[in-house]
């Protein structure tokens, strides 16, 4: 009974990279002790934020991509909320999305492979008949 | 003392003169519906619209054609084309998106806005 999330949240652009992967590491550190699964990690970078949060302007992204229950989402926001240098975040459910284009995808290569088009041809281009 | 009766009007009198109220948007959004199936088919705003002097020229989904599937909060670039100068969120009409494609990007967006990809509101 596993869902997939994404959460990506926002740190702000004057933080130590050690400090960082602490609280990354932290973050991991509980999905696993409640039986979920790290899928992803990735770091976005700083970017230059649409609007001032919290007296900032730029910001450091990054996205986490979990499986695991609905309460170990409310866990890791919980922590994100307490944490100082995070300015925001933002959790998404996307197995839903995930089946849906997966299936998009099945029906896709069904109908590619149901009418296969003889696009390359077979031959390499032989360039000179059989010598003699 | 003659009675005079009065000869009152009838209301229904009244109401056979004002012509019937047409809504000026319902005749080109008559097309909508069937918009949806595919990319929208010639909604020309008929030329007996008063005062409508643009015609719509033939609008297509830009989803529909391009088989964009996934329209993530993430892809700012995609999600900037339908967003005004001010912020706001072009409404269907104007960019041609179709119905399914016009909820997912308008969730898309508002997504984006929370998280500061994209602003609540610009310039104006």
């Amino acid at each position: 009974m596993n869902r997939t999330y994404e959460l990506m949240f926002i740190v702000r652009p004057d933080m130590a990279e050690e400090d960082l992967d602490k609280l990354i590491s932290t973050l991991e550190g509980q999905v696993t002790t409640t039986g979920g699964t790290v899928k992803n990690v990735e770091r976005m970078g700083k970017r230059r934020l649409a609007y001032t949060v919290r007296r900032f302007s730029d910001g450091m992204y990054i996205l986490l991509t979990v499986e695991g229950t609905g309460e170990l989402i409310h866990e890791l926001e919980r922590r994100l909320r307490v944490t100082e240098p995070v300015i925001k975040f933002l959790t998404v459910r996307i197995d839903e999305e995930q089946k849906r284009l997966d299936k998009i995808k099945q029906i896709r290569d069904a109908r590619r492979k149901a009418a296969p088009a003889p696009a390359t041809p077979e031959a390499g281009g032989e360039p000179a008949p059989a010598t003699a | 003392m003659a009675d005079e009766t009065k000869a009152t009007t009838p209301v229904a009198e009244l109401s056979a003169d004002r012509p019937e109220p047409r809504s000026e948007g319902s005749r080109p959004e008559g097309g909508q519906r069937f918009g949806s199936r595919g990319p929208r088919s010639g909604g020309s705003g008929g030329p007996r619209e008063g005062g409508r002097k643009y015609f719509r020229r033939k609008k297509v989904c830009k989803f529909c054609v391009e088989k964009i599937e996934s329209i993530n909060y993430k892809d700012v670039r995609l999600l900037a084309q339908f967003v005004a100068e001010n912020g706001k969120i072009v409404p269907r009409r104007l960019s041609g998106v179709c119905t399914p494609h016009q909820r997912r990007l308008s969730v898309a967006i508002k997504q984006a806005r929370n998280i500061a990809l994209l602003p609540f509101a610009g310039r104006a």
